[in-house]
């Protein structure tokens, strides 16, 4: 028993070193911040689009999975992130949707001109106000949505092809089918 | 030296202003002061390690404007945090809320000072249970300490 007793020390040390090893291991980034909206209800927005298209209403897109995209022309990582998108959106299988986060509508327009279109709608968050209502706390953001309208997954930070098959693709999968 | 002092000055004003722009500010100081209050609570999601007091962050304003506007419309103070919270989680909250998931965050300190605490009271009474107070000196020994202590003061 006593000697149970001084190993308290030892089992105490390595619980602690342990949650260090875990919270610093490499490839874990301390500032990405898990979603207060997963499994909840995707919040309802109702948005103007660019000019000479619909704008983007929640509702009216119901009843399928899709992946809901904030983006902007003036940040630099939604460029890295956009030629993934287009991949994504390559064979018109994904019903991906953008929303321009405080971006002016022909500045936009233009991103999209240069680099492409990869969405299916696009609505103008001008305010930033559907941005909060989401968590979203800088662009690019990527929301999994599904067929209930339910989140059920935030990717923070722009899209990788790594990311696209280790977790987007398998979720979309599994969400297609149930 | 004069100039030198005056920018030393400016410098350290900047230090002590904050980030809320006076075209935020509630009209009544009332609400503003609770404002305030909340707004130095939360937490800037941008830098992470400032209140959105604090932030010139574009977010940090936009919640700012977003916290005024809730406690414009009567929202209480704890109304007006959870329209926060449900959007962002309580990693918002630069104070976190006591809770199952925190327990060790809050108690834990506790904890660690009460084992240590009782570890040591165990050894200190351990010891002098062991370790018996020595004998005391013999007569002999005695004369002999004296001597030397007379030796040592010459």
């Amino acid at each position: 028993m006593r000697r149970l007793l001084y190993l308290l020390p030892v089992v105490l040390f390595v619980a602690v070193a342990a949650y260090f090893v875990l919270a610093l291991r490499p490839g874990r980034d301390p500032q990405l911040l898990p979603s207060a909206l997963i499994n909840k209800p995707a919040p309802s927005f109702a948005l103007a689009g660019l000019s000479g298209s619909d704008g983007l209403r929640l509702d009216a897109l119901k009843g399928q999975v899709m992946l809901v995209n904030f983006f902007a022309s003036w940040c630099e990582p939604c460029r890295d992130e956009h030629s993934v998108l287009m991949q994504l959106a390559k064979d018109g299988q994904i019903a991906l949707y953008g929303i321009a986060y405080k971006d002016k509508p022909e500045d936009a327009q233009q991103f999209l001109k240069r680099l492409g279109d990869p969405y299916r709608g696009i609505g103008l968050d001008e305010s930033g106000r559907t941005a909060i209502d989401f968590g979203v706390y800088g662009v690019p953001e990527t929301y999994v949505i599904d067929k209930e309208g339910r989140i059920r997954l935030r990717h923070v930070g722009p899209l990788t092809e790594a990311d696209v098959a280790r977790e987007l693709l398998p979720l979309l999968k599994e969400l297609a089918h149930s | 030296m004069r100039t030198l002092l005056a920018l030393a000055l400016l410098i350290s004003l900047g230090a002590v202003a904050f980030a809320v722009e006076p075209s935020e500010r509630l009209a009544d100081p009332a609400l503003e002061a609770r404002a305030r209050a909340l707004s130095g609570q939360l937490r800037c999601l941008v830098c992470q390690n400032e209140s959105i007091d604090e932030s010139a962050a574009p977010l940090a304003h936009d919640l700012r404007v977003l916290l005024r506007e809730r406690i414009a419309a009567g929202d209480s103070d704890a109304q007006a945090v959870k329209f926060i919270t449900d959007r962002y989680g309580d990693f918002v909250l630069l104070k976190p809320p006591v809770e199952p998931a925190t327990y060790v965050l809050w108690f834990g300190p506790i904890g660690v000072l009460v084992i240590a605490a009782g570890g040591g009271l165990v050894y200190l009474r351990r010891r002098k249970t062991l370790a018996p107070a020595p004998a005391p000196l013999t007569d002999a020994e005695k004369k002999r300490l004296e001597g030397l202590m007379r030796e040592s003061e010459r």
